[in-house]
């Protein structure tokens, strides 16, 4: 009993004492209050692994400015950026943002203009960037708000020994319908082969980022120039339908559920002969182990009644305007989006780990053109062509391409995917699913009308 | 005032009377041991393949069906103690074990003298207030979410381990009261009068009577807010950022939603887990126990 007793008070007195220890710290963790210190919050992907290490090795070394990331999933990661820029609480100085969010954000004056910094700094070269990628991450005042780490387009990627072994010949620049006779010829080529890989799966960053660009080339948009819906209109529904009965008939197996990383494994393990997806999916595919490497051919964006459908996607910094750190902030994203950076990875980690896809140098450097002929070239035509703000036949009241540049897209595309989806397995149809998407797009459509009314 | 019962606790292998009780073999004790078993192994199968996932390369780890005899490798571990990013897990472990451990100590501080209150020396209305402190969980913990978030900002607290700790303090103290409390209401009212009449001042009656009686609840009261803290994962996410980042929200920095990261996440939620099999394990004698005496009965 007594030695029980006396346990008890000498935990009590260590607690104590720990807890008399740990008032003056707020944590174990950056010690982000330091002067010559960022706090980065970024989307977990290849490329941010890279640069994490890099910044230690580097950045820190040469400014002297450390650099605290906190990196999350993509969905945890938006949740995080929006409470934290809407609230401009401060924690965080820099973010990836996309350029969905940026002209967004821009208008609400979430983040900071770069264009002040952009012009003290003509070693950052903001003409070597795309001018669709410039343009994307610009806000309505014209000034530019955000800065690409890495850009994206989407193309149609192929197996030319499949097509080739079936006898045929992809053109040069495919059409829809002709790429849906091809899957047709090629599905079942070898055991297991689906001719064509789409996504499937609801998201409106998953099913809507393809088929909103088939509904564009269709001649299809979710919403008119005076916020009319449109999304049981004509073209809406035959580009749908198009796209649900090609992955139905010759799509891959679990099609309602695969997104990019499914079809990414579909291609890789030779059980799709086409996919059109996103043009940094290349990089994997033609990666040292990659069992489909060097067999992989590159189409654009097959058409209909566009010159080109490509999408437009690049993760980018934005500096939160409440930061107090807004210089130091600057020197990593113009270190981080800078040609050296890239250079340094392909030094270090190798030249097909390059966060490619933003600038017009990477190209012509003979280093990564070595690694990735095969779908350099396709990729920058791709990201060059794509017009975002006039996608489709149509002008657009918002900017974007495979979304609709407002807030209420996310929860929209959503939605009208899970319906897509469903169709897409066979649950309903497309007319049905349509027709309650048109419903939702009229709830988002009429808000907007009786604002600017 | 509840029952207090008149003798000490009997423990369940034993007759009211105290004898030992004989092994009784009902029928279809059989199955019954079956389906337990079949119930046991479902719910460890997860962890085992978490476990052995842990040990597989990435390419092995995702395949489907899974291969589970692939062969081992650290290297998940290793890109969780920051291989590739140089990232140290060191100091999200260190705020977990901070908050975590702070805040159930505050939380027996409060909790024990709360449930004294409310169990030896009832107070007036003593079942109003145990159900006040009730009504506290009785708000959907999400609800919660956004005022705290723009109250944190606004005092100048985001990012800052004391709010966890006062947070997770709070979220546990109501199930702390309560357990407490029907661990101290079976101390016999027989051992106070006794320890009244040898003469033991109130401190000493705590000590030497009251303490050896509760402990086993204690054990299980501390454990069970240590797991929740260490567990949370939805407010620390949101008032947390570099300095005060918790375990879990680290772990799920390992997600991805380009390439690949099974092993990896099953290596970082091994080395998350640890702490609390550790700390089960140590409590287990005084938690069985415990819950056998108190709560459940």
């Amino acid at each position: 009993m007594a030695r029980n007793g006396a346990t008890s008070s000498r935990l009590v007195a260590v607690g104590l004492a720990a807890a008399l220890l740990g008032t003056g710290c707020a944590g174990w963790g950056g010690g982000g209050g330091g002067g010559d210190s960022l706090n980065v919050l970024m989307v977990n992907n290849p490329q941010m692994v890279d640069l994490q290490k890099l910044t230690a090795e580097h950045f820190t070394k040469e400014t002297g400015i450390r650099v605290n990331f906190t990196v999350l999933p993509e969905n945890d990661v938006r949740d995080k950026i929006s409470q934290e820029f809407s609230s401009q609480a401060g924690q965080y100085d820099v973010a990836t943002v996309s350029n969905f969010e940026i002209p967004i954000y821009a208008k609400s004056e979430w983040i900071a203009p770069l264009t002040p910094y952009i012009e003290q700094d003509p070693e950052f070269d903001q003409d070597d960037i795309f001018a669709p990628m410039t343009k994307a991450l610009s806000g309505e005042d014209g000034q530019v708000y955000g800065e690409p780490f890495y850009g994206e387009s989407s193309f149609l990627m192929y197996r030319k020994d499949v097509l080739e072994a079936k006898g045929v010949r992809m053109p040069a620049d495919p059409t829809w319908p002709e790429v849906a006779d091809i899957a047709a010829k090629v599905d079942g080529a070898e055991p297991g082969m689906a001719g064509i890989c789409l996504r499937g799966q609801p998201g409106w960053g998953q099913l809507f980022a393809p088929l909103t660009t088939v509904v564009n080339t269709f001649g299809g948009t979710w919403f008119t120039e005076d916020w009319q819906a449109q999304v049981d209109s004509e073209p809406f529904r035959k580009a749908v339908r198009f796209y649900v009965d090609l992955v139905r008939a010759h799509g891959e197996n679990g099609a309602p559920q695969a997104g990019f990383t499914e079809c990414l494994n579909n291609v890789v393990q030779g059980n799709a002969a086409m996919w059109y997806d996103a043009t940094s999916a290349a990089g994997s595919l033609e990666a040292e182990d990659s069992p489909v490497k060097g067999k992989m051919g590159y189409a654009p964006a097959p058409v209909v009644e566009t010159r080109s459908s490509g999408w437009l996607y690049a993760w980018s910094w934005g500096i939160q305007q409440a930061s107090e750190k807004k210089d130091d902030a600057w020197k990593f994203i113009s270190w981080a989006s800078g040609k050296e950076y890239e250079a340094l990875v392909g030094k270090e980690i190798g030249w097909s780990s390059v966060p490619a896809g933003k600038r017009a140098s990477t190209y012509e450097n003979p280093d990564y053109l070595a690694e990735s002929k095969a779908f350099a070239e396709p990729t920058r035509a791709a990201i060059t062509s794509a017009d975002p703000e006039n996608p489709g036949v149509q002008p657009r009241p918002a900017i974007g391409i495979q979304f609709v540049g407002i807030p209420e897209f996310p929860d929209l595309g959503t939605q009208v995917s899970q319906y897509v989806s469903s169709a897409i397995a066979g649950q309903t149809t497309v007319d049905e699913a349509l027709k309650k998407g048109q419903k939702l797009a009229e709830d988002v459509a009429e808000r907007y009308r009786s604002r600017e009314s | 005032m509840s029952s207090v019962t008149d003798t000490a606790p009997v423990p369940a292998t034993r007759t009211a009377a105290g004898e030992p009780r004989k092994p009784r073999k009902p029928r279809g004790g059989f199955f019954l041991g079956l389906a337990a078993w079949i119930i046991g192994i479902l719910f460890v199968l997860p962890v085992v393949w978490m476990v052995i996932t842990s040990f597989h390369s990435e390419t092995d780890a995702a395949t489907n069906p899974p291969s589970l005899g692939a062969p081992l490798t650290l290297q998940g571990y290793r890109e969780f103690f920051g291989a590739s990013t140089g990232t140290s897990p060191w100091p999200p472990l260190a705020n977990s074990m901070t908050a975590s451990v702070l805040s159930t100590l505050l939380v027996l501080l409060l909790a024990i003298p709360a449930a004294y209150a409310l169990s030896i020396r009832p107070v007036r209305k003593w079942t109003d207030v145990l159900f006040f402190f009730l009504s506290t969980k009785m708000l959907p913990i999400v609800a919660g979410l956004l005022p705290i978030y723009l109250f944190a900002q606004s005092v100048g607290l985001l990012d800052n381990i004391w709010l966890l700790i006062i947070f997770y303090t709070s979220m546990n103290l109501p199930i702390a009261v309560w357990m407490m409390r029907s661990f101290l209401a079976e101390v016999p009212v027989e051992m106070l009068e006794a320890a009244a009449v040898d003469g033991a001042g109130l401190t000493r009656t705590l000590r030497s009577v009251v303490l050896p009686v509760v402990a086993p609840g204690i054990a299980a009261t501390s454990l069970i807010c240590f797991i929740f803290s260490w567990n949370e994962l939805l407010f620390a996410r949101v008032l947390t950022a570099t300095v005060a980042q918790t375990a879990p929200v680290f772990l799920t920095g390992f997600v991805t939603s380009q390439g690949l990261f099974l092993a990896k996440v099953c290596a970082a939620a091994v080395v998350v887990s640890l702490p609390v099999i550790i700390a089960g394990f140590a409590a287990q004698d005084k938690l069985v126990q415990g819950l056998s005496m108190g709560a459940v009965k």
